[in-house]
């Protein structure tokens, strides 16, 4: 085992560990904390694999702008401080759900690599992660600013429905 | 790519966290310790403090809308780096593109405006 | 490790990163900690004797020479004073959070380049602690991360204040990231890169002469020059990243007290002096790097080549990013806080649309330059024309509604508002009010002759 394989395993540990917290824990907030920790475990297994730039998207993204954006949605609501027993609801019927797909999914990983191995493709940079992006996967690119598009205009309709456009 | 370069990033991290962590517990410990119930209580401009309203309050939706936002043009953002930085591969076809996709925001950008969702009354 | 013979250019690039031996890494490392400790402790004394310099008083000046040991003498008494954890607080987010904004504020510092490469014990290694190709990126994620210590001071705190300042601030600093985020498209553009040592090189690279009429010009390659829209969005969006005046909204003491560090106390209140000191000393370090040259040395004294080699890097460096220092404390020194719906329209509808349209103005006028067919060419100026006319047109109109009128707005009010003073009440003139302006009176009689010298004003002199 190579430096990097520990480092995959042990990142690999830190977001199931984590993962499993966001669920398990009965106060709110932290449950958004753990999910901070899981992100950012999954975003230093993008950097081993050498994906520099998705690494820090992963980072920008969702640490610092998704899960803010679910604190903010829990805070709107409601943010107890300390536990709120309505959340410890019994969960085996979920955990049923998701540990079968995690495990089923693993398995099927598992069975269809074996003991092959696959070389690491060249390091993403930034640059050739542009040139690909904006040559070879043009469409996805530009249907995505539609999707930003609609959750723009979803957002502004469920959150304010009492202001209306103006005349 | 090998990580090395990341290690002094993870180095200054720890030196820094075992900084903080030192002080706050330090602090615990240097300190002195005359509490009582006034000071433990939350800061406000009464004697009382007010009671605090049942499942932590609630805030003004302009929030949730300015998160809403951000995550919106942080994502356009992140994918004008890689297309800033290899802009003078890509030309004039990826020009196009980009005044298609920044448009299509732009167009959702001026729907907010029009509704009244970047008023901070 | 690669021992490379001879630096022609002393330009570290990326490949020189990450050959250290460990110890000059943790060289590096503890280096740059002691560099943000020290700047925290002489940027609190900067900012109060030059904000005392502009508000015509001393400033501190008792301790040590010129007062220089003031922020250290504070710091110890800070240490040993009475460490609150409030009643309705979460514990352990409580103890986190002033960490979280320190850590985040120190690690953005492991990129920002602080000079050329340099024989350091007999190893040529660059005074940069480490590069990577998306180093600005770290930079932008950290500072992301330190919404959170913020945020969850101002929850954990348990109090009204508190959260709400936290509230305010993290939106603030989202929408500000936006601004910052966007402003820096430019440079990466310019320069093709997102290495930090890269953009000071691209820097050095663009720098232009031309000879006019005999005389020699020289126009530096600072993006701060080429890119001087994105430079001033980045200033001013890092004003309000960092929470500091005239967007110094999270802690307007007049409306949240302390914003969202009402409730911390000791130490901890300290690391969120640290991570606001760091934070500014962090910003203007990148803007130091991304546009005003980096570490290279400015325009009259360059022609001197000695000036970019070695340690000399690092007094341009400094001079510069303690300039850049100066200019925040000047604004603070000088600006009223804004109001919140102010502070956020200016970063909404003002930097935002300006930034985005002044982006791809700048990649229509690359692709010009390099295009060479006629008809691409005015494609793109008709494009570009057209676009401005599309804006123009659907532009999101500022029309006022017509105000209101009293009457509908007071029968508007809810239920179990409280009462108010009748709409045609006519307050009569109080008698303190009419014999003040009995006493003023003789003072205007003079008028414009002000060797006229009577009691009131000599009282008011003394005052």
């Amino acid at each position: 085992m190579t430096g990097a394989d520990v480092l995959l395993l042990a990142l690999g540990a830190v977001a199931v560990g984590a993962g499993v917290l966001v669920v398990t824990t009965d106060q709110l907030v932290r449950a958004g904390l753990y999910l901070v920790v899981c992100l950012g475990a999954v975003a230093g297994l993008y950097l081993v694999l050498t994906a520099e730039l998705v690494a820090w998207v992963q980072v920008l993204i969702y640490v610092g702008a998704v899960v803010v954006l679910l604190l903010f949605a829990v805070m709107l609501t409601r943010a107890p401080i300390g536990r709120s027993p309505d959340l410890n609801r019994p969960g085996l019927p979920a955990a049923l759900i998701g540990g079968g797909a995690g495990l089923g999914l693993a398995a099927l990983f598992a069975d269809a690599f074996r003991w092959s191995a696959v070389d690491l493709p060249a390091p993403g940079t930034a640059e050739s992660l542009g040139t690909e992006l904006f040559r070879s996967w043009v469409l996805p690119f530009e249907v995505l600013s539609v999707l930003l598009l609609a959750a723009l205009v979803g957002a502004i309709i469920v959150s304010r429905p009492d202001i209306g456009s103006r005349p | 790519m090998t990580l090395s370069p990341y290690a002094p990033i993870v180095g200054l991290f720890a030196l820094a966290a075992f900084f903080a962590l030192f002080s706050v517990a330090s602090a615990r410990i240097a300190g002195p310790r005359r509490y009582n119930r006034a000071k433990l209580d939350a800061y406000e401009c009464g004697i009382e403090p007010s009671p605090q309203p049942v499942g932590g309050g609630r805030f003004p939706i302009k929030f949730y809308l300015t998160a809403m936002l951000f995550i919106v043009f942080d994502i356009e953002i992140i994918f004008l780096y890689p297309w800033a930085v290899s802009f003078d591969q890509l030309g004039l076809f990826g020009f196009v593109e980009m005044v298609m996709f920044i448009g299509t925001v732009f167009i959702a950008y001026a729907y907010v405006w029009r509704r009244g969702g970047l008023d901070w009354d | 490790m690669t021992t490379p013979a001879v630096y022609l250019a002393q330009d570290p690039t990326l490949a020189d990163f990450g050959h250290d031996p460990w110890w000059i890494s943790l060289i590096k490392v503890v280096a740059a900690f002691v560099f943000a400790v020290l700047a925290t402790l002489l940027g609190v004394w900067f900012e109060r004797r030059v904000v005392g310099f502009m508000q015509v008083r001393p400033g501190p000046n008792q301790v040590g020479p010129f007062g220089l040991l003031q922020t250290l003498a504070d710091g110890l008494k800070m240490a040993f004073k009475e460490d609150i954890l409030p009643k309705g607080a979460d514990k352990v987010v409580y103890f986190f959070a002033p960490t979280i904004s320190v850590i985040c504020a120190v690690t953005a510092l492991a990129v920002i380049p602080f000079g050329p490469m340099v024989s350091m014990f007999g190893h040529q290694t660059p005074l940069q602690v480490t590069d990577v190709s998306v180093a600005v990126l770290v930079i932008l994620a950290a500072s992301s991360m330190g919404i959170y210590g913020i945020v969850l001071g101002g929850w954990a705190s348990g109090s009204t204040y508190p959260l709400l300042g936290g509230l305010r601030s993290s939106a603030q600093m989202i929408s500000y990231e936006v601004a910052m985020g966007l402003s820096i498209v430019a440079v990466f553009m310019t320069a093709g890169t997102m290495s930090t040592s890269g953009i000071v090189a691209a820097q050095a690279g663009s720098d232009r002469s031309a000879s006019l009429g005999g005389f020699e010009f020289f126009a530096p390659g600072w993006y701060a020059i080429l890119l001087l829209p994105s430079f001033i969005i980045y200033f001013i969006s890092a004003v309000g990243e960092t929470n500091r005046a005239p967007f110094d909204l999270p802690e307007a003491e007049s409306e949240l007290v302390a914003g969202f560090m009402t409730e911390y106390s000791s130490l901890k209140f300290a690391l969120f002096m640290l991570a606001e000191y760091v934070n500014m000393v962090t910003v203007s370090a990148v803007a130091t790097t991304l546009f005003l040259g980096g570490w290279r040395a400015p325009w009259p004294i360059s022609i001197w080549d000695g000036a970019n080699s070695g340690w000399f890097g690092l007094i341009w460096f400094f001079a510069k990013v303690i300039l850049l220092v100066f200019v925040f404390v000047w604004l603070r020194g000088t600006l009223p806080r804004l109001r919140y719906d102010q502070f956020m329209r200016l970063g909404w509808r003002v930097l935002l649309p300006i930034n985005l349209v002044w982006i791809l103005a700048l990649a229509g006028i690359r692709v010009l330059q390099k295009e060479n067919s006629d008809a691409v060419r005015w494609g793109i100026i008709g494009g570009a024309l057209l676009v401005i006319l599309l804006i123009t047109l659907a532009w999101p109109d500022r029309r006022k509604q017509p105000p209101r009128p009293l009457q509908e707005q007071v029968n508007a009010r809810p239920q179990g508002s409280f009462p108010l003073p009748p709409m045609d009440l006519v307050v009569p003139p109080s008698p303190r009010a009419r014999r003040g302006v009995a006493q003023r009176q003789p003072a205007n009689v003079g008028g414009g002759a002000p060797d006229v010298v009577d009691t009131t004003s000599t009282e008011e002199k003394e005052d």
